[in-house]
């Protein structure tokens, strides 16, 4: 009775201290900075606007740690889809929607691709990911070494639309009156966010996911087709990424070949910061989410701050990776002594 | 007991990541204050409220300078980035709110948006790539910050979303080159020989590769007894410029002149030379004409291995400045603002090397 108290608890410690982490950050970046308008709603908004790819790209990769795997090849999906939709629509006069679609199916049959080599073949997960990294860059440089800025309407009137807030309203100092927005792009990302947190909690494949990622024999013996999951599970990360490509798009507007350098790793730590365990069998989308936020909360300290160099936001994720990586190890060796 | 421990570490953790964070910002939090302020300002005087906050302005009411630049990769950035630091000092009535891109142009953007909700007087970019400026620029837009744009250009779909833009004119730096090849030979009493010239590019799709390229080419048409034999690409770097430059030397066994895109793809020119047993500089028999005038450049026009360098100038900062000054005062801008730029030549460069400031 207690052990399993105890047990129940490990998991849930971990995205609590997150949450509280980002929420004590988060005050005491409002208590510094009161003086330069820190705690304006925008700020926080901010934080979403910016890192909506960063989102939906951490809710994939939480998904593929649960299975105990890990994809490494996400920022250079993100560039190659950036590229993809730029040179689909500037070079090559596509519809946006269509460009869109492509792109979407282009993450499909790569994460398929991925997965098939991953679950049927047995390589390792990093091997995979590693090729596809390459690959993907890779293409990305094939389909055009040049800079291509989009300049698709449609595209721009997705880009630029706004969601105005009726409230919270501020002069600034130019004596303009600015509401605070967000971008459809935030919305898109929540969205997703929320339907995978119920995909993976409420439905027979998500408790197949934990189940593979707790004890792949176990999960053998429940009757779980091990490979199919898997296979699942990085067909759908496949078209997260590109999804995360496309949000990301909306933001920069571009494609370019240097871009998304090291998102991938910026994806694993907001999942390891989040809760979920490179192990396996433990995670939670909505820990990466506050995962997400506590690194853009570390990057708007940075620049708020004004005189520090930006290279504080790197060491800082690296001191927070290093404390949950330990309390994650901590937890998982109780773990292991009780059962 | 364990959770105990746990919670002390977690606790460490914390004031570890606050106090890098809070550290720095205790030195200076000047402009705070006075935000409210001015708020109440502009509600009442509408339009005019940039002359009249100046005007009513005690000392202490700081110009806030937000900048974006780019990264810290070469010489002539770290350049840039002092001319800017030491431009909007204190002293000099601004406050520099200041951000290392890493090269990453998503930064950028973040660091822009930060900036509007700092209510941040002007923003400055030097931007990581000319594309995807749209979105940020149009909040910026709607917050009334101006923005200026220095170094390479931005290729946004409308014009209006930056007020001023300051660089190199390097198609003039083309021109530049040919004029002082021009004067050079005919100094020389080579003005009707022939003259086979090859060429080392920059990195290609570069603005600073296409407008010395094109600069040159341009101009040089003028003198039907240059011949351009080859132009290849070295990509800005001192070993791919060697590279390239071996290859030309052994196609090619009368090459007069060498023109490099910048100057480290000339140094790895001039080894290629030294190396095939050719001697190059003013008094060798291989012209070398350089660009950017690195410091560097200075120590081999005075070792004698180089002829010329055009300078590529990266002290924005009083230029920007200017700008803000106008732009505070009401006054309007040219949209378009080349910083000044000089040649020069080998003869005067023991001279000229201790006055440069990078």
């Amino acid at each position: 009775m207690n052990f399993r108290i105890k047990k129940l608890d490990s998991k849930q410690f971990l995205l609590l201290i997150t949450i509280g982490l980002f929420l004590v950050m988060y005050l005491i970046g409002i208590m510094v900075f009161q003086d330069k308008n820190f705690g304006k709603l925008q700020v926080f908004l901010n934080l979403f606007i910016s890192n909506a790819g960063l989102i939906v790209a951490a809710t994939g990769m939480t998904m593929v740690i649960i299975t105990g795997g890990i994809d490494i090849s996400v920022g250079s999906v993100i560039a190659m889809t950036c590229m993809l939709l730029a040179w689909m629509m500037e070079i090559k006069g596509m519809n946006a929607i269509l460009a869109l679609i492509i792109v979407l199916v282009v993450g499909l049959v790569y994460g398929l691709v991925q997965g098939w080599l991953i679950a049927y073949l047995k390589i390792q997960p990093f091997i995979v990911t590693l090729a596809g990294l390459f690959f993907a860059r890779g293409m990305t440089a094939v389909i055009s070494t040049d800079m291509i800025s989009i300049k698709n309407e449609l595209f721009l009137t997705w880009a630029n639309a706004k969601i105005y807030f009726p409230f919270g309203g501020a002069v600034n100092r130019k004596g303009v009156m600015v509401y605070p927005y967000l971008y459809p792009s935030v919305l898109l990302a929540l969205i997703t966010l929320v339907l995978f947190f119920v995909i993976l909690k409420y439905t027979k494949f998500g408790r197949s996911v934990y189940a593979v990622g707790g004890n792949e024999q176990s999960a053998l013996m429940m009757g779980v087709n091990i490979r199919r999951i898997k296979l699942k599970v990085y067909a759908v990360n496949g078209v997260l990424g590109t999804f995360a490509g496309f949000l990301f798009s909306l933001n920069t507007c571009a494609g370019f070949v240097e871009q998304a350098k090291g998102f991938e790793m910026e994806a694993i730590a907001s999942s390891v910061i989040g809760g979920a365990l490179l192990s396996g069998g433990v995670g939670n989308v909505f820990g990466s989410l506050f995962g997400v936020l506590i690194k853009g909360t570390i990057e708007t300290f940075i620049t708020f701050q004004g005189t520090l160099s930006s290279w504080w936001t790197k060491i800082t994720i690296a001191v927070l990776l290093a404390f949950f990586i330990i309390l994650q190890s901590v937890l998982t060796s109780r773990k292991v002594k009780h059962s | 007991m364990k959770r105990f421990h746990k919670l002390i570490a977690l606790l460490a953790v914390l004031m570890m990541v606050f106090s890098l964070a809070a550290c720095g910002n205790n030195s200076k939090s000047t402009v705070g204050t006075d935000t409210g302020e001015s708020t109440d300002n502009t509600q009442s005087s509408g339009d005019a409220e940039a002359t009249t906050d100046e005007a009513s302005a005690p000392s202490d009411d700081l110009i806030v300078v937000g900048f974006s630049q780019v990264g810290a990769e070469s010489d002539w950035r770290t350049a840039n980035t002092e001319s800017m630091k030491s431009t909007f000092s204190e002293a000099n009535g601004y406050q520099l709110i200041f951000d290392d891109a890493q090269q990453k142009q998503e930064n950028q953007i973040k660091a822009v948006r930060n900036f509007i909700q700092q209510d941040v007087d002007y923003i400055v970019i030097a931007p990581v790539t000319e594309t995807g400026w749209d979105t940020v620029l149009q909040e910026a837009k709607e917050a009334g910050i101006p923005v200026i744009i220095v170094d390479r250009m931005i290729d946004v779909s409308d014009d209006s979303l930056f007020t001023a833009w300051v660089g190199s004119n390097f198609l003039q730096e083309g021109y530049n080159a040919v004029e002082w090849l021009a004067g050079y030979l005919d100094s020389k009493g080579r003005a009707e020989e022939p003259i086979n010239i090859v060429t080392l590019q920059g990195t290609i799709g570069s603005s600073a590769q296409i407008g010395r390229t094109d600069g040159f080419a341009e101009k040089m048409a003028a003198y039907s007894n240059w011949t351009m034999l080859e132009k290849q690409t070295g990509e800005f770097t001192q070993s791919k410029g060697q590279e390239v430059m071996e290859s030309f030397l052994k196609s090619y066994d009368d090459i007069d002149v060498v023109i490099a895109e910048n100057d480290n793809m000339a140094f790895g020119a001039i080894d290629a030379i030294q190396a095939a047993g050719k001697t190059c500089g003013p008094d060798g028999d291989i012209t070398i004409v350089s660009f950017d005038a690195v410091a560097a450049a200075f120590d081999a026009m005075i070792a004698g291995t180089m002829n010329v360098s055009i300078e590529c100038n990266p002290l924005h900062g009083p230029r920007v400045a200017e700008i803000i000054q106008k732009l505070d005062a009401g006054e309007t801008v040219d949209k378009l603002q080349y910083v000044e730029e000089g040649v020069f030549p080998a003869e005067t460069a023991a001279e000229i090397k201790p006055t440069r400031a990078y």
